[in-house]
């Protein structure tokens, strides 16, 4: 496949073809679905961080006029230690059991503990208050510093933290230790002329998707269920769900409503299990809809960090050691991103010696959940701030010396493989030529410059296109549609079948209708789900070829197939993609093309980010006055689409870098569970988000596609950070930068 | 429980009836006794603008109007705009910017966008960005949709 | 939740007879952005809301030589795009103009602001720096509270049970003196103010200050008004010694607490910014109207 190939459809900006339902708020999202005769399900959540449940009395709640059903951890069949694979976390069917529904413990401020469905939400509300809950309240740990001393109180008294040289004999906060090495850390150290180390923090952040969790479910009494919710992967909502309940996965369908925003927290469930508890036990379907407060408090966030990061460089600039220790809170549970920190860190960097040690932290504070490159941020904050210090102190350009030093086709990885062809170069010079690289900074602005790197994955998808008799289509997938990955699945197949996009109309359906496929995330549809629907496409394309040639008798090889004809080479005759679908009947029955892959061979998308920023030195107050994204899309199927994965991964990083974190009490409860004190980006806050798409093609995709939705959200907290270190002329170490620490900052009181 | 309430409204342009209790929102009344989930729920306190819609011309939070006030106004929501089967500009000009990626924000937008252009037929991008604080974008980033704005502006003036 | 009856009535002597007369909590609501949200939360007690809107006397204004009388349930949106009213009083329409969103400006309220009685309301230090006076309304008549005797804690106000803001008057301003709101918040939009400044002052031909006021908002349990502070812009040009005392004698007034919105450290310093920057806007405005 060669990188000057020309396309028919692919790359142009086509009307996404579910536009038309989303702007006229046709669109059902979780929250939109209504059955005969529903009810309403509400969760009670523990006002404490950390708590010891005694007793738990339902007894009037049960009684309250109204009420139908309710639901406590109990109803559970008694659930493993079973790993399960949900988004881009992992995590056990136990924990995950005591995280949609408390047992014995509460562990975080919002954590669920009963449920309870009745005939209106106000009645379900008004139960809730009638439950008598006897708590012993423990005191809360918040922070992983606190969470590792040695005295910390326990989460849990099974914890035994993994990865240990030594077994350990007494019970802890961490869950587990990662380690991960290239070369020798020490001799790299020795090599280096220049040095530089230090600590950082960043804060709790919410995914902050728009819509809340909810779910419309019916449990019949033959065993056969059905689930309308919001997420990011129906098929995992069903595996979860099923193991949760003990049900078959064939009794379980689950249908994926469009989804107003996931970035990877909706890659797990928290209300379908207990609504299907609620719907079996009341007999009736039941809606669950959370409100925000309910979203920012028990809803897994990305996890906070602290992070030390120690860098040795040679005079010339070459990086000779790179050595890291993370810390990130996992929660209440384990199975913080930590170890994705470690693979990532390091990566853009093709440096020879490198030693990275994680640890997974258990908090009082809701379980984390997967957000968007889940635990490269943290920690690529922290090494892009020191690689700017080292330009600094070795005198360079902050571009040039990472062009020096940068991951490029055979750089041996810290996590294992070599790479093949990727962009990150590319995308250097592409920020280093850029318009915003040369313009002039004003006086209390600042620049910063930062990379990204994430793998990307591939994984199972499974498509089916059925060809109509008139010659339009049905592209049948199992990806929910978070960002536009609709209209660049109708582009693929046209471009695979020569024929016009709008003839293909691609549906998401449910667990019944398509066949396995692995979640919205990872930066995995526009790949996997798109290779499947090549092959899918070009096997309605050899369908259509054998019939053309049965029709002919001649082989198929002598049937020629180019922009929606097929042509007898061996004599002059045409047809149709229509003509040939119209005939179906007599030539052997119905055209209908599958493709059910695991697709392997997904091309990492490294980015680059350029931030300026202005300071109100008096206040404290950070504009970001000029922001350019630039990241290595392969090939870009729908440009405006890529560019909008660009701009919205940089909005969320800069707020992330500016505004964003979670405010606990001393007693753990959270205190800013609402968009107005939970800070995210408002269209006034944020300037145009220039882009430039690099297309280095990933060999592996028949059309060049690297993943593009996670990437971009790792380069904005670096280079917001350094660009307002840069601009107040002392060091950023924590996140978020709000007015009154960046005043701090100013006014050299930390 | 209290007695339900009658009232009596239009919903654009539709002489609508419907019964609620006093502590219905509008947005409840809507969503879960009209059937009209166009207008979004994202917060409940006026804070995000997913449930973005006029009453007597004037945009407003449907999470902080109660169902109650609706009598002898006159409601304006997402399903009201365009006409029919086809879209306004500013819808038309949302998809062509590619202005929306997970579209939950979408309906909002459309509405706060209208009601923009309706006051201030020509804003400049600071003008467009500060009236649509209240809507709150996770996806996009806000540059495809203030683009969107813009140009639907510019096409509506030079229409008129 | 707890709203169990609504009631609109349509004259203010009605609305006051409801109120007084009511069997259980009461409450006057305008655009009902603080009051909603507030019967949301989880508290049991019911409610009965009288609606104000209805009613034209506080839906409507009257400017004349003597001042501006205004309807306190106007809301804001309205209220803001008033030329002849911002001609004269800019910085209570740039502190209106700031209270939420554009969709929360659809419904919220002057009054309904001034009545929350939050420690970070916008329109309470311009209200205090444009001198304005409540007209409550009880079921005993009328009686005339100036604003910064209006509010007395956080969240409460001097008004019994059964009495409700009929109108808040502001004098009219002489030539050469207006005022400015500024606020303090982290984002550009969308947030409660960290520190506010409302000032107005009086300049004489030669550009000194005859006269001044300076308040201060969300730095402590009510607005404030401090007299330091302008007292120290008075006599002078408003150079930076001059501006620098009155910062420094808002810094000293204010009493503010750390919450998930900033620290008392910070809100001390910003406010005193804000003071010497309000005092700089009004100032231009008051010697472009001489």
């Amino acid at each position: 496949m060669s990188e000057a190939r020309e396309f028919k459809y692919i790359g142009q900006n086509t009307i996404r073809p579910d536009g038309f339902d989303k702007v006229t708020g046709r669109a059902n999202y979780g929250a939109d679905m209504s059955l005969p005769g529903m009810v309403w399900g509400k969760i009670l959540r523990s006002p404490h961080a950390h708590a010891i449940i005694k007793s738990l009395d339902i007894s009037k709640a049960e009684a309250h006029p109204g009420v139908l059903a309710i639901a406590t951890h109990a109803d559970f069949p008694s659930v493993t230690d079973e790993a399960i694979e949900s988004g881009e976390g992992s995590s056990t069917l136990l924990d995950l059991a005591r995280n949609v529904l408390a047992k014995d413990k509460v562990l975080y401020h919002g954590h669920a503990i009963v449920a309870i469905a009745a005939k209106t939400a106000a009645i379900a509300e008004q139960a809730l208050a009638l439950v008598d809950i006897d708590y012993e309240v423990l005191k809360p740990v918040l922070d992983v510093r606190t969470a590792m001393a040695a005295d910390a109180p326990l989460l849990h008294a099974d914890m035994f933290t993994q990865g240990l040289e030594e077994a350990p004999t007494r019970a802890s906060n961490i869950a587990v230790r990662h380690e991960m090495k290239l070369g020798d850390i020490d001799a790299g150290f020795a090599e280096a002329d220049v040095i530089v180390e230090r600590e950082f923090y960043t804060p709790t952040a919410h995914q902050g998707y728009i819509e809340p969790h909810a779910c419309t479910v019916r449990y019949d009494k033959d065993g056969q269920s059905m689930v309308w919710c919001s997420t990011q992967g129906h098929f995992d909502v069903r595996s979860s769900t099923a193991k949760l309940l003990g049900m078959k996965l064939g009794q379980l369908k689950v249908i994926a409503s469009e989804i107003g925003g996931g970035f990877g927290g909706k890659t797990t469930v928290y209300l379908e299990p207990v609504a299907l508890i609620l719907s079996r036990k009341s007999g009736r379907p039941v809606k669950m809809v959370m409100n925000r407060d309910e979203v920012l408090k028990a809803t897994g966030p990305g996890s906070a960090s602290r992070s030390k990061i120690k860098l040795g460089a040679k005079k010339d600039g070459t990086i000779t050691a790179m050595k890291g220790w993370l810390a990130y809170e996992a929660g209440a549970f384990k199975g913080s991103p930590v170890m994705l920190g470690c693979m990532t860190a390091f990566t853009p960097y093709a440096v020879a010696n490198m030693y990275i040690e994680g640890f997974d932290v258990v908090v009082n504070k809701a379980k984390v959940a997967a957000y968007r490159a889940p635990g490269a941020p943290q920690a690529e904050f922290a090494v892009e701030m020191l690689v700017n210090e080292l330009a600094v102190e070795l005198g360079r350009d902050p571009i040039d010396l990472r062009l020096q030093n940068a991951a490029k086709e055979g750089t041996q990885t810290i996590y294992g493989p070599k790479f093949k062809r990727v962009g990150l170069v590319e995308c250097l010079e592409a920020a280093r030529d850029s318009a915003h690289y040369k313009q002039a900074l004003q006086a209390n602005q600042g620049r910063g410059i930062a990379a990204g790197f994430w793998f990307n994955v591939g994984g199972q998808s499974s498509v089916v296109i059925n060809m109509n008799p008139d010659g339009t289509g049905t592209i049948v997938e199992g990806s929910p549609d978070i960002g536009g990955s609709r209209a660049s699945m109708q582009m693929m197949a046209a471009e695979a079948m020569g024929i016009a996009p709008g003839l293909l109309k691609p549906i998401i359906a449910d667990t019944e209708n398509v066949a396995f496929s692995q979640g919205t995330g990872g930066s995995r549809t526009t790949f996997a789900t798109g290779m499947a629907v090549i092959e899918a496409a070009e096997d309605v394309v050899n369908q259509v070829k054998q019939r053309a040639a049965s029709v002919w008798n001649v082989t198929a090889e002598q049937v020629d197939w180019a922009d929606g004809v097929a042509t007898n080479m061996a004599g002059e005759e045409r047809l149709t993609l229509a003509e040939v679908c119209a005939g179906a009947e007599r030539t052997g029955g119905q055209i209908s093309g599958r493709a059910n892959i695991n697709a392997r061979g997904a091309g990492p998308s490294f980015a680059v980010h350029l931030c300026d920023v202005q300071v109100d030195k008096e206040t404290g107050k950070v504009d970001v006055v000029r922001y350019t994204a630039v990241q290595d899309a392969g090939k870009a199927i729908h440009p405006q689409y890529v560019e909008g994965q660009y701009q919205g991964g940089a909005a969320q990083g800069i707020g992330w870098a500016l505004n964003e974190e979670y405010v606990f009490s001393a007693d753990g409860l959270m205190e800013n569970a609402g968009f107005l004190d939970y800070r995210i980006p408002v269209a006034s806050d944020l300037p145009m988000i220039d882009t430039i798409i690099v297309e280095v093609p990933n060999a592996f995709h028949p059309y060049g596609v690297r993943g593009v939705g996670e990437s971009g959200i790792i380069p904005p907290l670096g280079a917001v950070g350094y660009a307002v270190e840069s601009a107040i002329g002392a060091k950023v170490t924590d996140l978020p930068l709000s007015p009154p620490r960046v005043l701090a900052l100013i006014q050299g009181n930390t | 429980m209290m007695a339900k309430l009658h009232i009596t409204t239009s919903i654009n342009g539709d002489a609508t009836e419907f019964l609620c209790e006093p502590h219905d929102t509008l947005l409840d009344v809507l969503r879960n006794d009209l059937q009209m989930t166009g207008t979004k729920e994202g917060c409940g306190s006026g804070d995000c603008g997913a449930c973005s819609v006029t009453v007597d011309g004037r945009l407003v939070c449907a999470c902080l109007v109660l169902g109650v006030e609706a009598e002898g106004r006159e409601i304006g929501t997402i399903e009201g705009v365009g006409d029919n089967d086809k879209l306004n500009v500013i819808q038309e000009k949302f998809l062509e910017h590619a202005a929306l990626q997970c579209g939950i924000c979408t309906p909002g937008l459309v509405v706060s966008t209208q009601a923009l252009l309706t006051l201030n037929p020509d804003p400049t991008e600071a003008e467009a960005r500060y009236f649509l604080a209240g809507n709150l974008c996770r996806c996009t980033g806000y540059d495809k949709i203030i683009r969107a704005v813009l140009d639907a502006a510019a096409t509506m003036k030079g229409a008129a | 939740m707890a709203v169990v009856d609504y009631q609109a009535p349509l004259s203010i002597k009605e609305a006051v007879t409801l109120l007084a007369g009511s069997d259980i909590k009461a409450k006057v609501m305008a655009g009902g952005t603080d009051l909603i949200i507030q019967s949301k939360s989880q508290a049991a007690e019911p409610l009965r809301i009288l609606d104000l809107k209805h009613i034209s006397e506080m839906m409507s204004y009257d400017i004349s030589d003597a001042g501006l009388s205004l309807g306190p349930a106007m809301c804001c949106a309205e209220f803001t795009a008033l030329d002849d009213v911002n001609a004269l009083y800019p910085g209570l329409v740039e502190a209106a103009y700031l209270i939420g969103s554009t969709q929360v400006q659809g419904r919220a309220s002057i009054g309904g602001n001034l009545c929350n009685s939050s420690p970070a309301a916008d329109t309470i230090p311009a209200l205090m720096a444009s001198r304005a006076e409540c007209v409550i309304h009880g079921v005993e008549g009328e009686r005339t509270v100036a604003v910064e005797d209006f509010v007395t804690g956080v969240g409460r106000n001097c008004m019994q049970p059964g009495e409700l803001l009929q109108s808040i008057w502001l004098p009219r301003p002489a030539a050469g003196t207006r005022d400015a709101y500024l606020r303090f918040i982290p984002r550009s939009e969308m947030d409660i103010a960290v520190a506010g400044a409302g000032v107005s002052v009086s300049i004489d031909a030669s550009g000194t200050c005859t006269a001044a006021r300076v308040a201060i908002g969300a730095v402590a349990p009510t607005a404030l008004l401090v007299p330091q502070a302008a007292a120290a812009l008075v006599g002078t040009q408003l150079d930076e010694s001059a501006l620098a005392q009155a910062a420094a004698a808002a810094s000293i007034a204010a009493s503010p607490i750390t919450d998930r919105r900033g620290t008392a450290d910070y809100r001390r310093q910003i406010v005193g910014v804000l003071v010497k920057r309000a005092a700089l806007i009004a100032k231009q405005r008051a010697q472009a109207s001489l």
